[in-house]
């Protein structure tokens, strides 16, 4: 799946010295992740918590938070990678300001999907999971937003949602995104 | 007294501009002078209507939709919140025909009340199965859920309390009771609405099922897609706490129940059960052998209850009621009500609670009002991405767990696609594969790679290469999905591949020039 996840992960130089976990990290990083474990580690099976949790706080779960994460909640390196490319949610670098989230699923099909996909991506010259060339939108598939009674669905990241988008709602909708007004 | 207005807070409603109503709506009452409460309630489930605005007007609910925000000035110069004349008003909820015939069991209360107020939900019924249930022995509380006739509402259909009644008989010192809130099969809502318009009613339906196990401890594992319903239920679950209905002491009872919300994390296959439970331990969505079964060894080992979210919202009814009055509901097997969803190409779109009996065409054409570009409706898939596609031929069949089986379809939880006669059946069919290869979790073979497989065998197909071979092997692959698959999700794909194919085969066979 995110085989670059993979490459980005340093391994460890022999006779390297051996540091605490989450030594190396940007202060406001360790922090972060410190402060994601903290609030989770209590609960049964906390991984997608404070996976959560980080992602919130940081955007994304950087590739170098996981030995840290791994060690505080005692499970390997390998675990947590496996799950957090496991997961769609997961990313394993930065997003743009705005993601956009356009449906896919067969509701929103039955509604012109299809078209509004292709100008998406064409609109904003980018393919899915791609990040415009002034980097205020990244543009993500979804499979389902729940919306199925008046699509074609957008989401614009969390919480706003767009019912019956054309071309037209959707190119005001990105012009809303990159003035920071959504 | 101050005028009563509603304004949905569901979803939908919001993404059809319902917070915008709403603040118009305060800011115009203030420029006038009135005073008005707002309640953000969930929705009735008409969607065209949406957002819909209702004012207490005596014992009724007036309604009025859709709103825009620059309708509320002339809605106070109709005087609506006095049940004024206006161009949008439609009377009572109740006597909206579409809203009136339908048999709303499970969304009683959802666009009624306030969702996220213990006092409202008590105050329409709500705690009463609960009640009931304190004064009964768990295996009373599991006879009345299987006298009911209910069966799994996410799809697989499972006798609900033969579910309840394996892990009830199980010994163990930590029992758990999981919802599965993981709604992501295109054309469904229900849980949606259902957690974001009556929240209490699914912490009820859980506690409930507590009880009648002996498990003190619950989860609702629910998609990241739906961060509304996250907040509604965060927020039910801290008001039953603080009202005695959750934690160390259940309705005064001395007995416990917590609850914990989870979400996911953007994984179809996730709602599949044990791949659910695997993600709640904090592990790759995967998929389980089964058995051992969850009822025995589910979450993190121990016996558990894992039901969908309407299933759950079955049981205060049938708790406060009785198991004869739900089963008096439905027909042959399949007792009850289902909520239904419309969804797709269809005039009036929206959640349709009734009694099974009714047939696909009434629900297309009576409640749905044809497709909503006008054409001919042409395919209609039931039951999300997995569901079979039906042509015209098939829109008498009743919707019915059997009747659906019998002509290889599955009503699944009961959500409705219908597409117009635009719409090409080999692209759908592909599509199926394609999100078969997104969403495979990866563990068996026939899954992970037979959906690839499939996608280019479609794209040979359609491309007119080798077509008679490609269509013999396309219906190999489906043959080894379906019985060589670990679980649903890859053995379920050719399902709407195969009818696509069976039923619409010249889309597959059309010169590609002419697309």
């Amino acid at each position: 799946m995110k085989v670059e996840a993979i490459a980005m992960q340093e391994p460890r130089r022999r006779n390297a010295p051996r540091t605490a976990p989450g030594a190396d990290l940007p202060p406001a990083m360790a922090s972060a992740v410190r402060a994601a474990i903290d609030a989770h580690r209590t609960r049964r099976g906390p991984l997608l918590p404070v996976l959560h949790a980080v992602q919130d706080a940081l955007g994304y779960v950087p590739p170098q938070t996981l030995p840290l994460i791994a060690f505080e909640l005692n499970l390997t390196r390998a675990e947590v990678h496996g799950v957090v490319s496991f997961y769609h949610h997961f990313r394993s670098a930065p997003a743009a300001r705005t993601v956009v989230q356009v449906c896919r699923a067969e509701a929103c099909q039955a509604l012109g999907a299809r078209a509004l996909e292709a100008h998406a991506r064409q609109s904003l010259g980018v393919d899915w999971h791609g990040t415009t060339a002034d980097g205020a939108i990244t543009l993500e598939p979804v499979y389902c937003l729940g919306n199925c009674g008046c699509g074609p669905s957008v989401r614009v990241g969390a919480d706003e949602l767009h019912a019956h988008v054309d071309a037209a709602a959707f190119d005001a909708i990105v012009a809303a995104a990159r003035e920071g007004t959504p | 007294m101050n005028a009563r207005v509603y304004v949905p807070r569901d979803a939908t409603a919001l993404a059809l501009g319902a917070d915008a109503v709403a603040r118009a709506i305060a800011a115009e009452a203030q420029r006038r002078g009135v005073a008005v409460d707002i309640v953000r309630n969930g929705s009735r489930g008409m969607f065209w209507l949406e957002p819909l605005v209702e004012v207490q007007v005596g014992d009724a609910r007036i309604a009025y939709g859709p709103v825009k925000a620059g309708d509320v000035a002339g809605l106070f110069d109709a005087g609506f919140q006095g049940g004024g004349a206006h161009a949008l008003r439609h009377g009572a909820v109740e006597d909206i025909a579409w809203f009136g015939r339908q048999e709303r069991l499970c969304f009683a209360r959802v666009g009624v009340t306030d969702p996220l107020s213990v006092e409202d939900y008590v105050a329409h019924g709500g705690y009463r199965g609960l009640r009931n249930a304190l004064a009964l022995a768990g295996a009373d509380i599991v006879r009345t859920v299987t006298d009911s006739g209910l069966r799994g509402r996410g799809g697989a259909a499972f006798p609900t309390g033969i579910k309840w009644n394996t892990v009830l008989g199980t010994q163990a010192a930590q029992k758990f009771i999981v919802c599965n809130a993981d709604e992501g099969d295109s054309g469904t809502f229900s849980d949606r609405m259902l957690m974001e318009g009556d929240p209490l009613c699914l912490v009820e339906g859980m506690t409930i099922a507590g009880l009648a196990v002996g498990a003190t401890q619950g989860y609702i594992y629910l998609r990241s897609e739906y961060p509304h319903a996250r907040r509604a239920l965060d927020a039910a679950i801290a008001n039953a706490h603080a009202a005695g209905w959750l934690g160390g002491d259940v309705g005064g009872s001395g007995q416990r129940f917590d609850l914990e919300v989870r979400l996911g994390a953007g994984a179809y296959i996730c709602g599949e059960e044990t791949a659910l439970l695997d993600s709640l331990e904090g592990k790759r969505g995967q998929v389980r052998f089964k058995p051992p079964l969850p009822a025995v060894q589910g979450l993190f080992g121990q016996p558990t209850v894992i039901n969908n979210v309407i299933s759950f919202a079955s049981v205060p009814l049938i708790l406060d009621r009785g198991a004869a009055f739900y089963r008096d509901y439905g027909v042959g097997r399949s007792r009850g009500t289902l909520p239904i969803q419309l969804a797709g190409n269809l005039k009036r779109t929206g959640l349709v609670e009734k009694a099974f009996g009714l047939t696909l065409r009434e629900l297309l054409y009576d409640y749905g009002g044809g497709s909503r570009s006008g054409r001919p409706i042409r395919a209609v898939q039931v039951g999300g991405p997995l569901g079979a596609y039906l042509p015209e031929s098939q829109f008498d069949t009743v919707v019915d767990y059997e009747a659906f089986a019998a002509i290889g379809a599955m009503l699944g939880h009961g959500g409705i696609v219908a597409f117009d006669d635009s719409v090409d059946m080999a692209e759908q069919a592909r599509y199926a594969m394609e999100f078969c290869a997104v969403e495979s979790c990866g563990k068996c073979t026939p899954c992970r790679i037979g959906s690839t497989r499939g996608v280019e065998v479609i794209d040979r197909i359609r491309a007119g290469v080798e077509r008679e071979r490609n269509l013999d092997l396309l219906g190999d692959l489906c043959e080894t999905m379906r019985h060589g698959s670990l679980c649903a999700l890859g053995g379920l794909t050719p399902d709407p591949v195969v009818s696509a194919l069976r039923h619409f085969p010249d889309d597959f066979t059309r010169d590609s020039a002419a697309r």
